[in-house]
């Protein structure tokens, strides 16, 4: 290692690592906000509800402002990291799986909003066999449902998929009691 | 000798039929977390939190802790046969592991780490029940201005001076903060930081949270990483049982490994990953075959730091149950656990609770007894589950994550919240940012504002009893020399590094 390789690569800029400062101070600005608009009774002076919001503030905004100043002078990145190239599209597909479960999980239930992330998300991670994906994610999910909602008494949306095996289900016990 | 009577009281706990099957549930399912890529104990632990409303106390700390136990010997397998470290504490394990298990000694790789934990995890919990009592005496002189030092103190350990940058570790501390603030204040009413949402007027939940940061972060980064090639596990060769060269060289490193782990736990700082490097420097330095690390694999390179790791497992339960003072993603949640219950850990746990205390920890024995025996008959079991394919088990892990968060509230802003907190994870990993100082952030925020209330309370509003107090005052300055020593060391060394290395040719 010599000496004018180390002045050669002068610090740059970091992008990736400046947006994540600005990010953060940006998150400071709003939990400034939050905190200047909490209201302080007379009563509460002494230590009230605001004290540790400002610490919070300000140690915020001290952070964010070093983060950026070290995004300035090259940024932290590991090399390992940086040389890895990240896979947008698959990480766009496992989104749009988590976004589709967002919007199906109230109108159609659990389970079927389940099975449409399931799916989703392993294509996203390269799997090419939708079909036993569907029938994988539908086991997975019954099990989950009925491990969360009936054992541990957990109430997770019902739909028509639900409905149906719980009643189905419920005959079964009356059944068995006889 | 006190302490012998509570263990066999605790036994009289953990022994039940009822609680034994708590413990193998535990230990089953934190092996089968502990070999899974992707899934950890503070995951698992979150969502099995609605637990709490179902089944006495004592019931789900022996799950959870089998779980916690169970966790750390399922890593090392899958440390030593993939070399993907589960947890950063196994990444020791997984550099002398690995190359012994290429080198067909996986086996006795295996066995050292089951044994090692075995011995490393029994002597922690022997440590736990003797030392826990001592530090209950302690605490119980502790007024509110201590344990509000402490608790800075702690911050300052897990966030600055572990870790690879003091800046980003405290960055996630702060993001922790903001999060544990979020809700109403219990003592005014005055609902912070909920941007005018009612939906945030509870708080955001410590489940949300933890499976937001670890199952859907890492699921994007999992995702995102196909290019980055992909681990080999190699094939489980060798026999099971080390010969008696291998069980030398062993022993003493597990010793050693727990001597050195236990104590570190301890300490309001926590982590695993000093320990097992240090176990791992020492073994290096004593070994007689140092030609083995790095080359074929040494078996003391994987005894030592495997002990030590959970050692200190068991270690870091001594903060969290006498002080309430988690030092560990996972024992954050654990005490999210004792919230669920209305019970506060401390000092006064180990009075009032002394069945779920002693229960516990005679569980604790018994999960490691069960745990050696899950993890060397039955390895081929475990090995089996590194099989499932990456697409099915992280979509699987989702799956497990929504019904995780959405049975909280049936609320769709939870799952808002809980993807969010997914893309930051992700960006955390990417960007080398720790996840753990959030959770500890987040729960143990509120609990420190707490005591400094009443702390404030007492001193009539004068901020002197901080420092006034010899204990507060220890406490709050070891926690600045924790956050400005590292600075000043490494500029004392650039220093004097400075001098030789601007010499022209010296290169």
């Amino acid at each position: 290692m010599s000496t004018s390789d180390q002045q050669a690569a002068r610090p740059r800029l970091a992008v990736p690592e400046l947006l994540i400062g600005i990010g953060l101070l940006a998150c400071a600005g709003a939990v400034a906000w939050q905190t200047l608009s909490i209201p302080v009774s007379p009563l509460y002076s002494k230590v009230g509800p605001t004290v540790f919001p400002y610490i919070t503030m300000v140690g915020m905004t001290v952070l964010s402002l070093l983060l950026i100043v070290a995004a300035l002078r090259g940024g932290w990145q590991p090399e390992e990291e940086k040389e890895t190239p990240t896979d947008w599209k698959a990480m766009g597909i496992v989104a749009v799986g988590l976004v589709a479960n967002l919007v199906l999980i109230q109108p159609l239930g659990f389970t079927a909003a389940s099975v449409i992330m399931f799916v989703l998300i392993c294509h996203g991670f390269g799997s090419r066999h939708p079909l036993r994906d569907v029938l994988l994610g539908l086991i997975l999910a019954l099990a989950a449902y009925f491990g969360f909602a009936r054992a541990l008494g957990v109430n997770i949306g019902a739909g028509f998929i639900e409905n149906q095996l719980n009643t189905g289900l419920d005959s079964i016990i009356r059944m068995l009691r006889g | 000798m006190e302490t012998l009577g509570h263990l066999a009281h605790g036994f009289s706990v953990a022994f039940t039929p009822v609680n034994l099957m708590w413990c193998l549930l535990g230990t089953t399912l934190g092996t089968a977390i502990g070999v899974l890529p992707g899934l950890g104990p503070a995951l698992t632990i979150a969502l099995l939190l609605p637990i709490t409303y179902q089944v006495a106390p004592e019931a789900s700390f022996i799950l959870f802790a089998g779980i916690y136990y169970g966790a750390m010997y399922g890593g090392s397998t899958t440390s030593i046969l993939l070399n993907t470290p589960g947890e950063s504490a196994t990444i020791v394990t997984a550099l002398e592991g690995n190359r012994m298990a290429r080198s067909g000694r996986g086996g006795a790789a295996l066995a050292t780490s089951a044994i090692g934990s075995f011995v490393a995890g029994t002597l922690g919990t022997l440590g736990v029940a003797f030392l826990a009592p001592v530090v209950v005496k302690f605490a119980l002189s502790f007024g509110p201005a201590e344990y509000f030092s402490l608790m800075v103190l702690a911050f300052i350990t897990v966030s600055a001076v572990l870790g690879s940058s003091s800046v980003r570790g405290l960055t996630s501390l702060f993001v922790g903060f903001v999060i544990g603030m979020i809700g109403v204040d219990l003592q005014t009413g005055q609902p912070r930081f909920t941007f005018g949402m009612s939906q945030l007027l509870d708080g955001v939940d410590v489940i949300v949270v933890a499976v937001g940061l670890f199952a859907v972060g890492e699921t994007f980064y999992m995702a995102s990483r196909r290019y980055a090639g992909k681990d080999e596990i190699v094939p489980l060769k060798g026999s099971l049982y080390m010969t008696a060269a291998e069980w030398a060289r062993s022993w003493k490193a597990w010793l050693r490994g727990a001597l050195l782990g236990f104590p570190i736990g301890a300490l309001p700082a926590g982590g695993a990953e000093i320990p097992t490097f240090l176990s791992y420097a020492i073994e290096k330095k004593l070994s007689k075959h140092k030609e083995e690390f790095g080359t074929v694999g040494a078996i003391e390179g994987v005894a030592g730091p495997e002990a030590a790791n959970n050692a200190s497992a068991a270690g870091v339960l001594v903060p969290m149950l006498t002080l309430g003072l988690p030092t560990s993603a996972t024992a954050a949640i654990m005490l999210s656990a004792f919230q669920s219950y209305g019970i506060n850990p401390g000092p006064m746990l180990f009075m009032t609770q002394a069945n779920l205390v002693w229960g516990l920890i005679a569980s604790l024995f018994i999960a490691n007894i069960i745990l050696v025996i899950l993890n060397l008959p039955l390895i081929g079991l475990w090995v089996r589950l590194l099989k499932i394919p990456a697409p099915q088990l992280y979509a699987g892990i989702l799956v497990f994550a929504t019904v995780g968060t959405y049975g909280i509230s049936q609320s769709p802003t939870d799952l808002v919240i809980l993807y969010l907190l997914g893309g930051a994870g992700f960006l955390m990993r990417r960007f080398d940012f720790p996840t753990a100082p959030v959770i500890i952030g987040m729960i143990l925020w509120p609990l420190a504002e707490t005591q400094f209330r009443r702390a404030m309370t007492i001193s009539n509003g004068d901020w002197s009893v901080f420092y006034k107090h010899p204990l507060s005052l220890t406490l709050l300055t070891l926690a600045f020399i924790g956050l400005i020593g590292p600075h000043i060391y490494a500029f004392i060394e650039r220093r004097r590094t400075r001098g030789p290395e601007h010499v022209p040719g010296d290169a």
